[in-house]
């Protein structure tokens, strides 16, 4: 039984020159598991995470055949219905701490203001529970961490508040827009074992967007390689290296390796018919 | 008598009221026609020593040599011939309101050197757009495509050394793979110096001949690059950058 | 049409010519979609046709007078607006009136941004004491009220037109200065100033050729909003009898002359009004457009 069933969807945005597709019919399913997206910049991975959650501004707009979560369509929920699913039931990490959490509010109002608006909690429990979850995420002294704002905290630890505040609700889906790209790489490790952990323990779905093919599939269960809005490639992570088409083995070669040949690195071969 | 002589350099400035050490004490060398460099996480101090060459950050202490000679305080028309830069933002490195002609042409035009058309058009060429580009602004143009521009520029007034400043961090993997060739394929065709920052210990020891790993604003150990492939790194924190990226090597062919 | 279309949105320009005309076409089309820019344009635009054919639209001559003909009402038959005390053609008063507007406007709008834009992009540019010396002399004007700075200066040189868009000129240029100057410590920073620095540019160069483009859609959104406030002045200071003397068909004069009718020939003074008011909306229906359009965030990326 899948837990979101996307069939053709497409993101189109109506620019003064014309309409532009973002998303040029992507079809996937998912179930109890961890799904990569991988895509360079302008494939439409980031797009896509942004239409399951109707997070599309006009003059952008989503199509598709059929998009439901959990036996719900998506495509026909009304913003109220939306807003009832998002946060609570799917969650979004993305990329930058800097931008993704609200720099006049302190963590401990950001993480509280959720659990107290939403779910009617009092100022008390919602902290405890706030509390809860900064512990889940590993930080050593969560009161500091409560009462700092976010220009305050590193890199590292901005995403690790974001995770936690994500987590709170306890969704049944998480889709993490390149949780770690803006991070040092010493701190990537640490973040993406706590996600990893994290998900793991609750038994939650993962949708994780990235444009590192190597990481994704050392993280996820199955992989699916976005170029120019379609899926090009859907492989299991373990079987990455045998992948078939021309772009995924592209993207493995491309990239240099320490203690690697000091020939020119193999480029794209952007002429097939799928570059189109 | 290296090209680029850095003895015991210090950069230290005030932000918000404190004294900030980006960076202390740090010495290397490098050779003509070497690439070297300069690894580290956020922090490090390693485009702060590039921007201090370029004297777009204050030297509080020590010496920077170019040819034996030490660097005169307003960097004139004689350094901008011999040292250029290339920056890492490539949608931030290129004027929004210039075409790319412009862009390319202004050195030129400051140095008083004439046939601006034709050398335009040549270096456009020489790193691989169609000189049809010429006219376009960056904003039309991809990043990796803005990047090759910001090389040309760069290379327009023929300087002996360039400095790199994680030119290919905000890149996409496959273009980043086509402008680290064009950048050796350079390198090797007109005996540049390279003195490139990196946060990316896979992108630099594919680039470089040595290596200087940086934390916190000091220098921490300098390794040549057979010695980083073979992992003979000395120092505990080399060894843990080492070990981050190798990580994911371990997954490929 | 369709190949001048083709040339504009070439991807691929063949010269500098080309680029900026065709960034300009894309800028049109991001204006038309705007409703209230696109009004704001149109009324702008008819001021200046206006005041350009004004000699072969107007029905009567706006300075020959009736006195048998006086303060008739507006719909009288060949006087569409009705006529003043002393019979003169309203209608034709105001379109005459627009080219003494348009006059004010333009001498003030190349006059006053200019003289702030370069006050704002030294001081920024340079910082240190420069920054400071040019900032207090900016705070120093900024402190006159305009209309008595108006005042001042018709006591010392006398009444009239040029007298009226100097002292306006005066009292305009502080707030560019200072837009241009937070533009300017923006940009400073920029990567891209970085390098042409270490190409070996002079700061001349950098200033005008660099620093100055990237101040300049805020301070052309801030001209056009200023514009309804220097018609505002110039009427005022018609009213008041200091800037534009009598005959002449400006339009706070004319709101002025009709003072005494207010009550029963109410159109003396109110058709004026009306079009200053019409002129005024426009200027900041289309700066607000010009917002939109020239917002060097979406014109960047």
């Amino acid at each position: 039984m899948s837990l979101l069933d996307v069939r053709n969807l497409r993101v189109t945005f109506d620019t003064e020159t014309g309409p532009v597709q973002a998303v040029r019919g992507v079809s996937f399913s998912l179930g109890r598991e961890r799904l990569g997206i991988v895509g360079e910049s302008g494939s439409g991975k980031t797009m896509t995470g942004r239409a399951v959650l109707r997070l599309i501004r006009p003059p952008g707009r989503i199509e598709a055949d059929a998009m439901t979560f959990d036996g719900q369509d998506l495509m026909r929920a009304s913003e109220r219905d939306m807003r009832a699913l998002r946060g609570k039931r799917i969650g979004m990490i993305m990329q930058d701490p800097k931008f993704s959490l609200n720099p006049v509010m302190t963590v401990g109002r950001q993480l509280t203001e959720g659990l107290r608006l939403r779910d009617g909690l009092g100022r008390a429990d919602a902290a405890a529970k706030a509390l809860a979850a900064l512990q889940a995420v590993q930080i050593r002294d969560p009161e500091r961490v409560m009462d700092a704002y976010p220009h305050e905290l590193s890199g590292g630890m901005g995403q690790r508040v974001m995770i936690a505040m994500m987590l709170i609700p306890e969704p049944d889906l998480l889709i993490a827009d390149e949780p770690t790209s803006a991070l040092d790489v010493t701190v990537q490790a640490e973040v993406l074992t706590i996600l990893d952990t994290l998900v793991r323990d609750r038994n939650m779905s993962l949708i994780f967007i990235s444009h590192d093919l190597r990481l994704v599939a050392r993280f996820c269960d199955r992989v699916l390689v976005m170029y120019k809005g379609r899926i090009v490639e859907e492989v299991a992570a373990g079987k990455l290296l045998d992948a078939q088409h021309p772009y995924t083995r592209g993207l493995l070669n491309c990239l240099p390796r320490i203690g690697g040949p000091r020939e020119p690195l193999p480029g794209l071969d952007r002429t097939g018919a799928w570059a189109e | 008598m290296s090209l680029i002589e850095i003895d015991n350099l210090s950069v230290t400035f005030r932000a918000k009221g404190r004294l900030v050490h980006a960076v202390e004490g740090v010495s290397f060398r490098v050779e003509e026609r070497e690439s070297y460099g300069l690894v580290g996480e956020s922090g490090s101090g390693k485009s702060t020593i590039l921007r201090a060459i370029c004297g777009l950050a204050p030297v509080t202490g020590g010496t920077i040599r170019i040819n034996g000679q030490p660097i005169p305080s307003s960097r004139g028309a004689g350094f901008a011939a011999q040292v250029q830069m290339v920056f890492q933002d490539p949608y931030a490195s290129l004027h929004p309101r210039h075409t790319i002609d412009r862009t390319l042409s202004e050195p030129l035009a400051i140095h008083g050197i004439p046939g601006s058309d034709a050398r335009v058009v040549q270096a456009l060429v020489d790193v691989g757009l169609p000189p049809g580009f010429r006219f376009r602004y960056p904003h039309q143009l991809s990043g990796g495509q803005r990047q090759r521009v910001a090389i040309a520029r760069a290379l327009m007034l023929q300087p002996k050394i360039l400095l790199l400043d994680e030119p290919t961090s905000a890149l996409d993997a496959s273009v980043q793979a086509e402008v680290l060739n064009l950048l050796n394929r350079l390198r090797a065709e007109r005996g540049l110096t390279f003195l490139m920052v990196s946060h990316d210990l896979s992108v630099i020891d594919h680039m470089c001949d040595r290596i200087l790993v940086m934390q916190h604003g000091k220098a921490v150990e300098e390794l040549a690059r057979a010695d980083l492939a073979a992992a003979r790194m000395t120092t505990a924190y080399a060894r843990s950058l080492f070990e981050a990226s190798a990580d994911r090597m371990l997954a490929a062919p | 049409m369709t190949t001048l279309r083709a040339w504009l949105s070439d991807p691929n320009p063949a010269s500098r010519r080309q680029a900026r005309l065709g960034q300009l076409w894309l800028a049109m089309l991001r204006i038309r979609r705007n409703r209230l820019a696109m009004a704001g344009l149109i009324i702008v635009a008819l001021l200046l046709v206006v005041a350009a054919l004004a000699p072969w639209i107007a029905p009567h001559d706006p300075f020959v007078q009736n006195l048998s003909n006086r303060l008739k009402p507006p719909g009288t038959p060949g006087h569409w607006l009705g006529t003043d005390d002393f019979g003169r053609d309203i209608l034709s008063r105001i379109i005459f009136g627009a080219r003494i507007t348009l006059y004010i406007i333009a001498l003030v709008a190349v006059t006053a941004p200019v003289l702030g834009l370069l006050v704002g992009t030294v001081s920024g540019y340079f910082g240190g004491w420069i920054d400071a010396v040019l900032m207090r002399l900016t705070d120093i004007f900024l402190a006159f009220p305009r209309l008595i700075l108006a005042l001042a200066l018709v006591a010392v040189l006398g009444p009239g037109i040029e007298n009226a868009v100097l002292a306006i000129a005066l009292t305009a240029w502080p707030p560019y200065a200072r837009i241009a100057r937070a533009e300017t410590l923006t940009v400073r920073n920029s990567d891209y100033i970085a390098a042409i620095r270490l190409q070996g540019a002079s700061a001349p160069r950098i200033i005008a050729g660099h620093v100055v483009p990237m101040c300049l859609p805020s301070v052309i959104i801030r001209v056009t909003l200023d514009m309804a406030g220097v018609i505002l002045i110039a009427a005022g200071l018609g009213f008041l009898g200091l800037g534009v003397q009598p005959p002449l068909p400006e339009w706070g004069l004319m709101i002025s002359s009709g003072r005494k009718f207010l009550f029963e020939q109410w159109w003396v003074s109110t058709m004026p009004g009306l079009a200053i008011f019409l002129v005024s909306l426009g200027f900041n229906l289309l700066g607000d457009g010009l917002r939109d359009v020239l917002d060097p965030r979406s014109a960047s990326r």
